[in-house]
């Protein structure tokens, strides 16, 4: 185990390149914080991503140049926007309205555990008070598919994609893919499937790191970017 | 008609009672109203329920968080009640561990919807959103279409403050950019709508009617906010 702990894994800006190819042309996307922020950078030429915020936005481009900000215009993690061709505004309800009402085609978040069921647990960390739920019980819930896009381990080594999740639940079963800085893996509500292993990583490397039991893919293969 | 503008924060806010609830939009720094909650934190109110997407920064700008430092919240209704970083203690945490603060965390969107709910005289709605979590215990399930949602009562308030760009003196808003978030749902989910503004008020048919966001039938008070007010 040890040896696997010091061993090489994947920049996080791999994770968000290999996460940016499953968005659709013409989709649109909700992306959290953290490596879901990274993605839009990557989206492959010829593809166009519409971002929603939910601070009320749809089409967010790039962040302002510093000292061009506009003190109005945020997106949903607070960071200053670029007004671009195509951008709309609108309330906190609306802004809801197309995550619950399915308008919004994927959500990609951060988690602190995906559960072999494709439970989320992303928005509490036992023993933290009252908690910070923002958007991300509605972004589970709603959006037509979330995407998890994470660190396999936590900062002790800990699997983060367990059997059953003990951390607080964002939502039942709302994950269909897993992106870590060692594998992809699908979920299908009942179990979790390894289709892509980092370079240098066997698949069975990958399972002694996983908190649950994978299913190994007959076509498994290293990272396809 | 009935003259909807007052000259100062002060007077604007200063029939606020003791124990009434509050809502007090924005969404990060942006379309806070700034002015008139410093204005209910001179004028003192205490016992006070506030709705609010977070319980207030870290930073030293006057926000919600600030009434709650000055302990007159008895109970916070919000989406964040914490900093993002754990290293960075908000007045409301440190109060919520001393047991001297209460709160209801709720989900964002059901937030803004419950206040929708309560400015549209709907008396609950089902969504699926929190089912299965810790959010969703206690609370009326029910099926509908083959899949689990939880019924969400309306949340409606005694005051609603407001922030905007642009107002008239019929009370017709407009908001600039991302500041529109939880203003028009609360300036209509209040019984008495309070709006701090920041240009000139204009005199009514001087904004284009198709360009109003929230019609002047939501808001009561009006107040521009003075060179010397808070703009940040």
């Amino acid at each position: 185990m040890e040896s696997l702990a010091d061993k090489e894994r994947l920049p996080r800006d791999i994770v968000a390149m290999r996460v940016a190819k499953e968005l659709p042309d013409g989709s649109y996307v909700n992306l959290g914080i953290g490596i879901p922020t990274m993605v839009s950078s990557f989206v492959p030429e010829g593809r166009t991503v519409f971002y929603h915020s939910e601070s009320g936005i749809l089409n967010c481009g790039p962040l302002a140049e510093e000292g061009n900000e506009d003190i109005d215009l945020i997106n949903a993690g607070g960071q200053y926007l670029q007004i671009i061709d195509g951008m709309s505004f609108f309330d906190s309800a609306e802004a809801f309205a197309m995550i619950r009402g399915g308008h919004v085609d994927v959500t990609v978040l951060g988690s602190h555990q995906v559960s072999a069921t494709g439970d989320l647990a992303n928005w509490m960390l036992p023993q933290r008070g009252v908690g910070n739920v923002g958007g991300a019980m509605d972004l589970a819930t709603g959006a037509s598919g979330v995407i998890v896009a994470m660190e396999h381990t936590d900062r002790n080594g800990e699997p983060k994609i367990v059997q059953e999740c003990t951390f607080p639940l964002t939502g039942k079963g709302c994950v269909y893919l897993i992106v870590t800085d060692l594998a992809v893996i699908e979920c299908d509500g009942h179990g979790l499937t390894l289709k892509e292993v980092a370079p240098g990583w066997t698949p069975e490397e990958v399972q002694q790191l996983t908190g649950a039991i994978l299913a190994i893919s007959p076509d498994v293969k290293e990272f396809e970017l | 008609m009935k003259n909807k503008i007052f000259q100062t924060m002060d007077d604007a806010v200063a029939d606020i009672p003791d124990g009434v609830t509050i809502l007090s939009p924005g969404f990060s720094g942006v379309g806070v109203p700034r002015n008139l909650l410093a204005a209910l934190n001179r004028q003192g109110a205490k016992g006070l329920t506030g709705v609010s997407n977070n319980a207030g920064t870290i930073d030293e700008n006057v926000d919600i968080g600030t009434l709650v430092e000055a302990g007159q919240m008895k109970k916070m209704i919000c989406a964040f009640t914490a900093s993002p970083h754990p290293s960075q203690v908000t007045p409301f945490t440190r109060m919520y561990n001393n047991d001297e603060i209460d709160a209801e965390l709720v989900p964002q969107g059901t937030l803004a919807e419950r206040l929708r709910c309560a400015a549209a005289g709907i008396g609950g709605f089902y969504t699926p959103t929190s089912v299965g979590t810790e959010l969703a215990e206690g609370k009326e399930h029910r099926e509908i279409n083959g899949r689990m949602h939880v019924l969400e009562h309306p949340l409606p308030g005694d005051y609603a403050l407001v922030r905007c760009w642009k107002a008239d003196t019929a009370g017709n808003l407009v908001f600039r950019l991302t500041q529109r978030n939880f203003n028009p749902l609360m300036a209509m989910a209040a019984k008495v709508t309070i709006v701090e503004v920041e240009e000139e008020i204009v005199e009514a048919g001087e904004i284009d009617p198709d360009l109003v966001h929230v019609a002047g039938i939501y808001v009561d008070r009006l107040v521009k906010i003075p060179s010397d007010g808070i703009w940040i």
